[in-house]
């Protein structure tokens, strides 16, 4: 076998373990979640009558320790994962001698990798452990799509993709995507939690709905939801500037409107539509949220819909 | 800023028809509108009259962006005028009541050290904090009893510059729009372009573009080289092209060479060539019926499937006593399937020309422009063998074909390619690439630097010991994020450390 045969063999022995790791991971954390949806419930019902009967102050929750090793476990595993999809990506630009990120199937394992990243970055900082079922959900499902759906031999790139500008608009366009997918999940899960936080006040009492009352407060999902944007957008504003630059070069026009550079542009502003939002009274919060959800569907059909359903100038991508 | 949403949200929307449905002047399929209008013919002009097919040209999209700059012009320089008298003014004072603003800490400092026993009252602490804040970065006033200090402001100026640079954009946009031009030609290996507006195929030229005066350059396809993945499930994907230029910058420029590749252009003082294309001409030499050459020469044949499989015409007019006119395909590697002869390769494996033949007036004469891949039969009788069958051989390179009544033949000489260059021009370029630079640098600066302001306050001890008083140090974020823990906090641990540095235990003072 030759080097490249190798590597490309090791690189799929890995997305293959990475995967499998990850369903470890999912499997703790959904664990860990379902236990603290439920131990909330339980003890949510005393705590209430109890503040009723009498007027001494309901027992703290106990510390869910056991759930909290599972989510502990979870982690492991997704730091695990994350590894091990890294040496997958790292052993195909091995076998390829190029950036790894030139068709949909190194698209979607760059995407994994960057997603896992992303998450693990904001846990190091935040206490977003919540999200970790989510992330591990969608890192899953692109690993999976990647190697049944999408899965192509390593190979070089046509001409065109030969380029240095190409493998920075890409690589920064892959990294904001991880990004936003940290938004995205907890702007999701914001609004679920505001939601139930809303009727709980309306309503006069502790949020119930078991899963709404596991999450952090809105606040702090909030807060994260703001962050992640926040950091991703300047970078998905550097990969559309460096996509413009790379179109120049090879098409000699910076901008055509292709399907491609247009659900960019579509992307970017929604994303600056919920920056806005986000400082606007009255918009600020679940309304800000809609456009954010919007930014990064635009975003996911950039990466699927218009490779798969729209021709275009980028077509060659290839599937 | 809500204005801004909305119409931020309009935008988006309004960018997605055009990704949709085929767009007039989009680069990847010039046909797609008329294919459009001939699938639809119910729909397209009702879809036509609403701009659907030109989006990003249409007066409404036109309105929306303006709108949106215009709007945000309006946000953007009052909050200049603001932010350049916040420039020019001190910080603020501190607010009354301290207690309520971020980060509050209030503690007790003594006072002897020599900074203080000099100057009265309860300065010393208060300039060991403008001070600190100082190096911190801070913009500081030291007031009588308070210190006032902000930091950020760069922030509201990367905010600034980001808005403006959009203006800067849309000039770059609009300069480009209205002097540059785009233009295609196609050229055979040995073929010289010149750069005047009709040695294009095709010429797109903006408002106010010199069309009298291009970059006065020319260029000759030496030799077109182009790589296949021979094996392996891409096989037949391009690995390699290569347009080999012999090019002259100006008239009397000495002739240079330069290998034009996807992604590196021929550039001649911002006028550039792509390479964007490329497929066969097969070169043949037709002889007429007295026996004489009446065209010798390569022929593009255009490419209309991933293996190459080419069609073209070769319009004889010089041919006596009558025209000739040859119509048929090429084919790289010829092969033969149940539909028929098909080319199974890109590259030139067993290049095989398919031609039948025609003869009388090619209607080349009468004035009116033709395209050079298409035959007008009006004039033309298409000949035929004895048995009465159309007239059609397959040649391979070398082979020759001989027509039927003497008319002539035609002999496939050798396999040539030809190169499609577009050429472009785009003098706002610049002005863009700035705006972007401009874009992005006022973007990171406005989304990672806070802008805050901070306070520090003595009040005099109630007691009156001398020099002794009790600190109070606050902040207000002028952004949505939280106070930074490290600016209130260091400057407590500071001025402790200090004080207690400087206040050993009783009796070992100085
Ligand atoms: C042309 C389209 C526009 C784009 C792409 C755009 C984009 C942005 C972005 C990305 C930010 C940073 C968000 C942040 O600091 O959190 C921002 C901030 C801001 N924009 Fe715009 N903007 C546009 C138009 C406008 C308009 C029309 C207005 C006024 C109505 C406006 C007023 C502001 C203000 C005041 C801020 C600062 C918000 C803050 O300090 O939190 N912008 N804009």
């Amino acid at each position: 076998m030759s080097f490249s045969d190798t590597m490309a063999s090791l690189s799929n022995g890995f997305v293959y373990s990475a995967i499998a790791v990850y369903a470890l991971a999912l499997l703790a954390y959904s664990a860990e979640a379902a236990g603290r949806a439920a131990r909330r419930h339980v003890v949510l019902v005393p705590a209430a009558t109890a503040a009723v009967n009498s007027p001494t102050t309901p027992e703290p929750e106990p510390a869910p320790d056991g759930w909290r090793r599972l989510g502990a476990i979870g982690t492991s595993m997704t730091v695990l994962g994350f590894l091990l999809n890294l040496a997958g990506v790292a052993a195909r630009g091995l076998a390829a001698q190029r950036a790894p990120w030139g068709n949909m199937y190194e698209f979607a394992i760059v995407g994994a990798l960057a997603a896992g990243g992303a998450y693990l970055f904001f846990l190091s900082r935040r206490p977003v452990r919540d999200f970790g079922v989510w992330i591990v959900a969608i890192v899953l499902l692109a690993l999976g799509l990647a190697v049944t759906v999408l899965y192509t031999p390593v190979d070089a790139l046509v001409p065109v993709l030969n380029s240095y500008w190409l493998v920075i608009h890409v690589a920064a366009a892959i990294s904001a995507g991880g990004i936003f997918t940290v938004g995205a999940v907890a702007t999701a899960l914001f609004l679920v939690r505001t939601r139930a936080e809303t009727r709980a006040k309306e309503r006069g009492g502790d949020v119930d709905g078991r899963y709404a009352a596991s999450l952090p407060p809105s606040t702090t999902l909030g807060h994260v939801a703001h962050a992640a944007h926040m950091f991703a957008f300047p970078i998905w504003t550097f990969a559309v500037l460096a996509g413009a630059i790379w179109a120049e070069n090879s098409w000699g026009r910076y901008w055509g409107w292709d399907p491609k550079e247009t659900w960019a542009f579509i992307t970017w502003v929604l994303y600056a539509a919920y920056l806005h939002a986000a400082s606007t009274s009255g918009w600020r919060g679940v309304r800000a949220s809609w456009f954010a959800l919007a930014g990064y569907a635009a975003f996911m059909f950039n990466f699927v819909g218009v490779n798969l359903w729209i021709t275009g100038l980028h077509s060659y991508a290839g599937v | 800023m809500r204005t801004a949403v909305i119409l931020l949200g309009l935008l988006a929307a309004a960018a997605i028809p055009g990704s949709v449905l085929p767009q007039r002047n989009v680069a990847s399929d010039p046909a797609a509108v008329l294919n459009f209008a001939t699938d639809n013919p119910e729909l397209y002009p009702w879809l036509d009259r609403l701009g659907l097919f030109e989006v990003y040209a249409s007066p409404w999209f036109a309105a929306i962006y303006l709108l949106l700059l215009v709007s945000m012009t309006g946000c953007v320089l009052p909050r200049c005028a603001r932010l350049w008298q916040a420039a020019r003014s001190a910080p603020a004072p501190a607010p009354r009541n301290l207690t309520r603003m971020e980060g509050y800490r209030s503690f007790p400092v003594r006072e002897r050290d020599p900074v203080a026993d000099e100057e009265p009252g309860s300065a010393g602490p208060l300039k060991r904090a403008a001070e600190v804040l100082r190096r911190r970065g801070f913009r500081v006033e030291v007031a009588k009893d308070e210190v006032r200090a902000e930091r950020g402001y760069l922030r509201e100026v990367g905010n600034l510059a980001f808005h403006l640079s959009l203006l800067v954009l849309l000039v770059g946009v609009a300069a480009g729009r209205l002097f540059g031009f785009e233009g295609r030609v196609a050229l055979a290996e040995g073929e010289t372009f010149t750069n005047v507006s009709s040695a294009y195929d095709a010429f797109t030229p903006s408002v106010w573009t010199d069309t009298e005066s291009l970059e006065p350059f020319a260029f000759t396809l030496d030799e077109f080289d182009a790589e296949y993945a021979a094996e392996g499930p891409k096989s037949g994907e391009p690995r390699f092209f290569n347009a080999a230029l012999s090019y002259q910058a100006g008239a009397n420029d000495e002739t240079r060479r330069l290998d034009v590749r996807p992604n590196h252009p021929l550039d001649v003082n911002g006028t550039k060539a792509f390479l964007t294309g490329h497929g066969y001409a097969p070169v043949v030499t037709v002889r007429d019926g007295r026996g004489d050459i009446a065209f010798s020469g390569p022929v593009i044949f255009l490419p209309n499937d991933g293996s190459y499989a080419s069609d073209g015409v070769v319009k004889v007019p010089d041919a006596m006593p009558q025209q000739l006119g040859f119509e048929g395909f090429f084919l790289p590697t010829a092969a033969t399937g149940p539909q028929g002869p098909y080319s199974a390769f890109p590259d030139a494996l067993n290049p095989q020309l398919f031609l039948t033949a025609f003869a009388g007036d090619l209607g080349v004469d009468d004035g009116e422009a033709q395209s050079v891949y298409t035959l007008d039969k009006s004039g033309m009788k298409q000949l035929r063998q004895a048995d009465g069958q159309p007239f059609a051989r397959a040649l391979s390179v070398g082979e020759t074909m001989k027509l039927p009544n003497g008319l002539g033949s035609l002999t496939f000489d050798r396999v040539g390619r030809f190169a499609n260059f577009q050429i472009a021009y785009d003098p706002g370029k610049e002005i863009s690439l700035a705006a972007g630079v401009m874009l992005l640098l006022g973007l990171t600066t406005s989304l990672s630097i806070r802008r805050r302001r901070i306070w520090v306050r003595a009040i005099p001890d109630a007691s009156g010991t001398a020099g002794s008083s009790t600190l109070e140090v606050a902040g207000q974020s002028m952004t949505r994020w939280p106070l930074p823990d490290k600016d209130i906090a260091h400057l407590v641990e500071t001025l402790a450390a200090n004080a207690t540095a400087l206040h050993p235990p009783e009796g070992s003072a100085s």
